[in-house]
């Protein structure tokens, strides 16, 4: 009698313990989100501040559909091959229900069919290749697209800077360089100007002497460079040397603080199109976060951060409209965000994955990224 | 391109071809004696940059104290990896030590993206060598002059340590013959120990140049550079000092001058040092200097 006693007890003790633990997980089991980033490598500036930025807003809204959300970052090295090995193994071995990533088209270009094909929702902070959602169900990007910022690009060249030559050297490497490239030369003939030297470099490239001879051969009006910072600075400083006197109009890749650190006063005037500002704060939402970020990193938010968070936040907002984190819905939800208040903008997102913002134009003045105008669709 | 653009375009292929060479120095030095390719030279060479960046960042050392204390430590570096990671292998068949310095290339690398970050890093130019010169047409920075100066000056000490000292002549009969300069007496690890150190030094003080010349600096950085310096080793012959600097040089003008005559084709300017390698690899294995091969 007592040895049935006793085991009854202990059976009724596992039962509570498990039982109790059960509960608990259910209550709290958190939902899980990847992050692909560069965070070595030749596009590191991008890769660690929007992960900056997801931490910062991961602290302001820690939970969605009452569960704490869990972060996973997987390096991607700047590599392209990297990359599709971080999604694959964000969804195989961390099984994560939606990814952050990533900073650049080319790697974004080489992580999304995977994510497409294992129903995991994808949003990039800063791929403006449209190449990276065009047929893809299951990729969206927070930020303009490159045929806007080339457009905008060259209207501002032509226009406001009075350029009819334009000179141009592309990291043919890249698939954000390539096709920024084309889309600002393409805008700029149709308004009427001529490209006087087309020349082409690498990521990684030091050296930018030969192809900065020719351009100064050429004699242009403005030299474009949509290229990555540290390339941009190494170019400018290079110009600088050969007493080249041509204003530098580059794009979003440039908004680094390595451009500056790198380039130092050889960047002075550098003029770029780029997705943030905190000068262009318009909502709420982004005040609070310019504020936030400020409180705990101790730098001032900029471009790619601000996109990182918004990145964090879209997935967010689009599973609390859907009310779950099933692939297919979250992805129903994504494709139809409409007037979102994100931190760098208003957001909205379309079937085709691409979100219509407002682009600003900012200059090297005195040592750091100045605000000078923004431009809507 | 009239003369001005040539002759900027040579003075820059004379710089980056001296840095070349002087960075092949090392790789030779370490073949000649030990029949090692050290393809950890490269990455030595990205320590020292660091070393000499953390000097004048967080030492505030000025950069005439910090940049031969890097060289220093550098050479110090070397000798440590040769005595962790070479030494053991020594005699152990060619394929494992080469094993070895692919991983020693690695680690190094690794080791530099977890302690100084993956984020590139701005080198400062001292303003002796920030200064810009204009000869007519053509203008350069003083750098572009300094670099071959500099390097030519390295090359005839080393040139004066290989051939003139008692090291030196140790060095050359390891490179004969290990066994029988041992059984001579002469203490073979501390030679080996010291060519090291040579070597390291050597990829420094060209790291060092290479950083105030093109001022970006991040862990990666000596990857690329060092497989074009060990073709430029290869270019000249390998184990021939004086080879070493000859290959650098062709290599680096060979590099600027395709780049400046077809612009559209400067997407292959890292091929031009691969193709190269691999003619020399058909036509004349032993490099421009090296001995011809017995029938």
């Amino acid at each position: 009698m007592k040895r049935i006693l006793v085991v009854l007890m202990a059976l009724l003790l596992v039962f509570a313990v498990v039982g109790t633990a059960a509960a608990a997980e259910k209550k709290a089991e958190p939902v899980r989100i990847g992050m692909y980033l560069p965070m070595t490598g030749g596009v590191a500036a991008y890769g660690q501040m929007e992960h900056a930025g997801v931490l910062v807003a991961n602290k302001m809204k820690p939970t969605v559909l009452g569960r704490p959300v869990e972060l996973f970052l997987v390096d991607t090295k700047s590599d392209k091959i990297e990359a599709a090995n971080a999604v694959d193994r964000l969804i195989k071995k961390e099984k994560v229900k939606a990814i952050i990533g990533e900073a650049i088209s080319g790697n974004t270009l080489a992580g999304g069919p995977i994510a497409d094909k294992s129903k995991v929702p994808m949003v990039s902070p800063t791929a403006t290749n449209p190449l990276v959602t065009q047929n893809r169900e299951y990729v969206f990007r927070v930020c303009f697209i490159d045929p806007f910022q080339g457009e905008m690009a060259a209207k501002y060249a032509f226009e406001t800077l009075g350029a009819r030559k334009a000179a141009m050297m592309i990291d043919i490497a890249q698939d954000y360089c390539v096709g920024l490239g084309n889309f600002f030369a393409k805008s700029f003939i149709k308004q009427g100007g001529k490209i006087v030297a087309m020349t082409y470099c690498q990521t990684g490239d030091q050296d930018f002497t030969a192809q900065l001879s020719t351009i100064m051969a050429a004699k242009p009006d403005v030299l474009y460079l949509p290229n990555y910072y540290t390339e941009v600075a190494l170019t400018c400083k290079q110009a600088a040397e050969l007493g080249l006197k041509v204003p530098v109009f580059t794009a979003d890749g440039a908004q680094a603080p390595e451009l500056l650190s790198i380039g130092g006063k050889d960047v002075e005037g550098v003029i770029l199109t780029a997705h943030f500002a905190k000068e262009a704060a318009v909502t709420e939402l982004s005040r609070q976060y310019i504020n936030n970020y400020q409180k705990d990193t101790g730098k001032e938010a900029s471009g790619f951060d601000a996109l990182g968070a918004d990145a964090y936040f879209a997935i967010l907002d689009a599973m609390t409209r859907a009310k779950s984190t099933d692939g297919p819905k979250v992805r129903e939800a994504m494709a139809s965000t409409k007037n979102f208040q994100g931190v760098s903008g208003i957001i909205n997102i379309g079937p085709d994955g691409n979100a219509v913002k407002s682009l600003v134009l900012l200059h090297v003045k005195d040592g750091d990224f100045k605000y000078l105008a923004t431009v809507n669709p | 391109m009239d003369f001005s653009q040539i002759a900027q375009q040579l003075i820059n292929g004379l710089s980056l071809g001296s840095l070349y060479g002087i960075i092949a120095i090392g790789y030779t030095m370490v073949y000649g004696i030990l029949r090692l390719i050290n393809f950890a030279h490269g990455d030595v060479m990205m320590m020292g940059c660091f070393f000499a960046f953390y000097g004048i960042m967080i030492f505030s050392l000025p950069w005439w104290v910090s940049f031969p204390v890097a060289i220093a430590l550098t050479a110090l570096l070397g000798i440590l990896i040769d005595r962790g990671a070479y030494r053991p292998v020594r005699n152990a068949p060619r394929i494992s030590a080469l094993i070895t310095a692919i991983g020693v290339s690695f680690f190094l690398e690794n080791l530099g993206l977890v302690v100084f970050g993956g984020r590139p890093k701005g080198f400062p130019r001292p303003d002796m060598f920030a200064g810009i010169y204009t000869i007519g047409n053509v203008r350069f920075l003083g750098l572009s002059i300094w670099v071959p100066i500099i390097t030519l000056g390295l090359l005839l000490v080393i040139l004066y340590i290989v051939y003139r000292t008692r090291a030196g002549r140790a060095m050359r009969c390891i490179s004969y013959d290990m066994e029988t300069t041992r059984l001579m007496g002469v203490d073979v690890n501390r030679v080996i120990a010291f060519t090291f150190a040579l070597g390291s030094a050597a990829a420094a003080a060209g790291g060092i140049l290479w950083a105030m010349k093109y001022p970006q600096i991040n862990p990666l950085m000596g990857i690329i550079p060092g497989l074009k310096a060990f073709v430029a080793a290869v270019l000249g012959g390998v184990g021939n000092v004086v080879g070493a600097m000859l290959g650098g040089l062709i290599l680096g003008l060979a590099e600027i001058l395709l780049v400046a005559i077809r612009p559209d084709l400067s997407g292959y300017r890292d091929a031009i040092a691969f193709g190269i390698l691999i003619l020399i690899l058909l036509f004349r294995p032993t490099g421009l200097m090296g001995e011809k091969l017995p029938e």
